[in-house]
């Protein structure tokens, strides 16, 4: 068998050699262009302890996201948003010591086709890719155009995939696994799904590949819990409700530091 | 390429309607871009409908409920001094005689007979005009089943009346206040609800859009229309078959169900869009509401909003078989404009008694068009399926007429 860390992208060996040190995974998310100066959230998350940036391409139907993401869709492309405007504001920074994965829906990858769409996000850094709406039947398309491009493509997994397929999915992720926690969109919710912990243990059951919580992980107690199931936890709608509702740079930082705080608590215990 | 399908049967010809090939690819297009979430949910769907097409059981249950709640088979009425006046034998497939007055209520009691099939207490619904909301309502009431149907903010202010129908008849109607505020929110809000109530409700997709087996499901529900009028035109008329097959688009389940009907045949089909609304005429490759077809975008790939006084035809995008048949030639679209429709809605009126839903209107506005520009030769038989009635149009009318 191939180890899979020689075959592995950068997105992949980045996240596994940080939780090889028994660090609890975080990957906030930021919609591009959301403000003047949005790029500042990059640094701001790295700064505080992120381990991956999900960097979301507004899209003008977002099929799987609830309202908060919904909104900062809204308002990013009445900004004036656009992929190609996103992807360049990213080709300025400077490398922020953590990969950049972008998410957006099909519609935007085959505008100017999978190939171009590809290139474009590796010219501006970016090695990781999400399309919540390509599930892994649908994937054919892109999976070898993205390898060659060096982008990552990551799929999802839901409490209702099934189990050969969900071996299917872990199997031909790249980056990670990112486990849907619920039956439900995006945004932020009172306490993790119960669904979370046993899908969870399905993915992890078939494949050693970093699995990320998402859908739902809003504070730092929920952080800690999903940290005790999973490699980690993605974080989205908190902070786009927190940005809708003024907060900058420095007041996410803050957030994030204290899931990054509950992520190494949770890693620090005993088990 | 296999010759066979997985489920044994021999690969469709193009262009005659049949199943989809493997996975519910209409030539490129279509197929199940849905959110992982909810691909297990359409497998579920897929599943059932296979079972129940072809069990007689469901097939005679859903043609008696048909016959004694819709009131099919409708009629095919010659349209006498209009066809005079135009030159042209033309005949009106009656979808405006059904029960609750649209073509709607075909693939609405074919899906809410599959649900109670499948055990599901609820029906989720989008809607833009009311049309396709109200025939979920209408069926969820005769079944015994909860309804929820999602508008667009924008559209429950211009539908007022469908509103309180919905509501009287026991549905739940759900205000959408994202995005453009009409149908195709609606639609994105129907699928998110969905997502996290796929136990025990079932998505009653309106249109042949929409995940694998959605446009191909709603197609079989809607075929009754071309089926009935294949043998009511091989009857009446001297040719058996008409020249031409016209019926409006949206996301095209009049025109797919009628078209299917004749699909053997060697009748032209001409599907008419909204100028303001032209997923097929004008539309580019793209993934929406869970297929892959041709849909209104801007250059960055945002999809836009569609225009149209028919708000039936008010969807930016349009079912992938019909994305298909324009590729094979089978089909061609055309658009007619706002205007040209009213002139054909009062024209209908004002010489057969019929007053026609605005959007069945745009089929007849581009026969009268093709009529004056020799497209449609003089003694050309017409088949056009009268998709709606005009009731719900009438205080828009009024304004124009």
């Amino acid at each position: 068998m191939t180890n899979p860390t020689l075959t592995a992208g950068a997105v992949e060996r980045h996240l596994r050699a940080r939780r090889d040190t028994g660090r609890g995974l975080l990957m906030p998310f930021v919609t591009g262009g959301i403000t003047p100066g949005w790029t500042d959230y990059l640094r701001a998350f790295a700064a505080a302890g992120a381990d991956a940036i999900e960097v979301g391409l507004p899209f003008s139907d977002p099929t799987l996201d609830g309202v908060t993401i919904q909104e900062a869709n809204d308002t990013a492309l009445a900004r004036g948003a656009s992929t190609r405007r996103i992807l360049a504001d990213l080709a300025e920074l400077p490398d922020l010591g953590v990969p950049l994965v972008a998410s957006t829906y099909y519609n935007l990858v085959l505008h100017d086709g999978p190939e171009a769409f590809c290139a474009a996000l590796r010219h501006a850094g970016v090695t990781g890719l999400i399309v919540p709406d390509l599930p892994v039947h649908e994937a054919g398309e892109l999976t070898d155009v993205a390898a060659a491009a060096g982008i990552e493509l990551v799929l999802l997994a839901s409490p209702a995939t099934p189990q050969p397929r969900l071996e299917e999915i872990s199997r031909r992720s790249r980056g990670f696994v990112y486990a849907v926690s619920l039956m439900g969109t995006t945004g932020e919710r009172a306490t993790l799904a119960a669904s979370a912990a046993e899908l969870t243990r399905r993915i992890r059951g078939g494949t050693d590949r970093p699995v990320l919580l998402g859908f739902g992980i809003s504070t730092p107690d929920q952080a800690r819990e999903a940290g005790r199931h999973a490699d980690g936890v993605v974080v989205g709608a908190a902070v786009m409700r927190r940005v809708l509702d003024g907060a900058g740079p420095d007041d996410l930082r803050a957030f994030l530091a204290t899931l990054r705080q509950a992520l190494d608590q949770e890693c620090d215990r005993p088990r | 390429m296999r010759d066979v399908l997985p489920w044994g049967e021999p690969v469709p010809v193009a262009g005659t309607m049949g199943e989809p090939q493997p996975r519910g690819r209409f030539g490129e297009y279509g197929g199940r871009y849905a959110p992982e979430s909810l691909v297990e949910a359409c497998r579920e769907v897929d599943e059932a409908f296979r079972e129940a097409w072809a069990d007689p059981g469901f097939r005679g249950a859903l043609a008696r409920l048909l016959a004694v709640h819709a009131g099919r088979p409708t009629p095919l009425t010659p349209a006498w001094r209009l066809s005079g006046e135009l030159g042209v034998q033309l005949y009106l497939k009656r979808e405006d005689l059904t029960h609750t007055g649209s073509h709607k209520i075909n693939n609405v009691l074919g899906q809410a007979l599959l649900a109670t099939r499948m055990g599901r207490r609820r029906l989720i619904a989008e809607t833009g005009a009311g049309q396709h909301g109200v025939a979920t309502a209408t069926a969820a009431a005769l079944l015994g089943l909860e309804a929820t149907v999602f508008m667009g903010e924008r559209d429950i202010e211009r539908q007022a009346l469908n509103v309180f129908r919905m509501r009287m008849l026991g549905a739940e109607v759900v205000p959408v206040t994202t995005g453009s505020r009409t149908l195709k929110d609606a639609t994105s809000e129907a699928m998110r609800h969905w997502v996290g109530a796929t136990g025990d409700s079932h998505y009653c997709l309106g249109s042949v859009v929409g995940p694998d087996p959605y446009p191909w499901m709603v197609r079989e529900f809607q075929r009754v229309i071309g089926d009935e009028a294949r043998g009511q035109c091989a009857a009446e008329l001297r040719t058996g078959v008409p020249d031409h097959v016209v019926a409006c688009v949206g996301g095209g389940s009049n025109a797919a169900g009628t078209f299917a009907g004749f699909a053997d045949t060697s009748a032209r089909f001409v599907g008419v869009e909204a100028e303001g609304g032209a997923g097929a005429a004008r539309g580019r490759l793209g993934v929406l509401h869970g297929c892959r077809s041709l849909f209104l975008q801007d250059d960055d790939g945002q999809i836009t909003e569609a225009h149209s006084i028919a708000a039936g035809l008010d969807y930016p995008g349009v079912g992938p078989e019909h994305a298909h048949l324009r590729d094979l030639g089978r089909a061609r679209y055309v658009t007619v404009t706002d205007d040209e429709a009213v002139r054909a809605a009062v024209r209908l009126a004002r010489t057969e008694g019929i007053v026609p839903a605005l959007e069945s209107a745009h089929a007849l506005a581009w026969i009268i068009r093709a009529v004056a520009g020799g497209e449609l030769p003089a003694g050309s038989t017409v088949l056009m399926t009268l998709s709606g009635r005009g009731d719900k149009d009438i205080s828009t009318l009024k304004e124009l007429v």
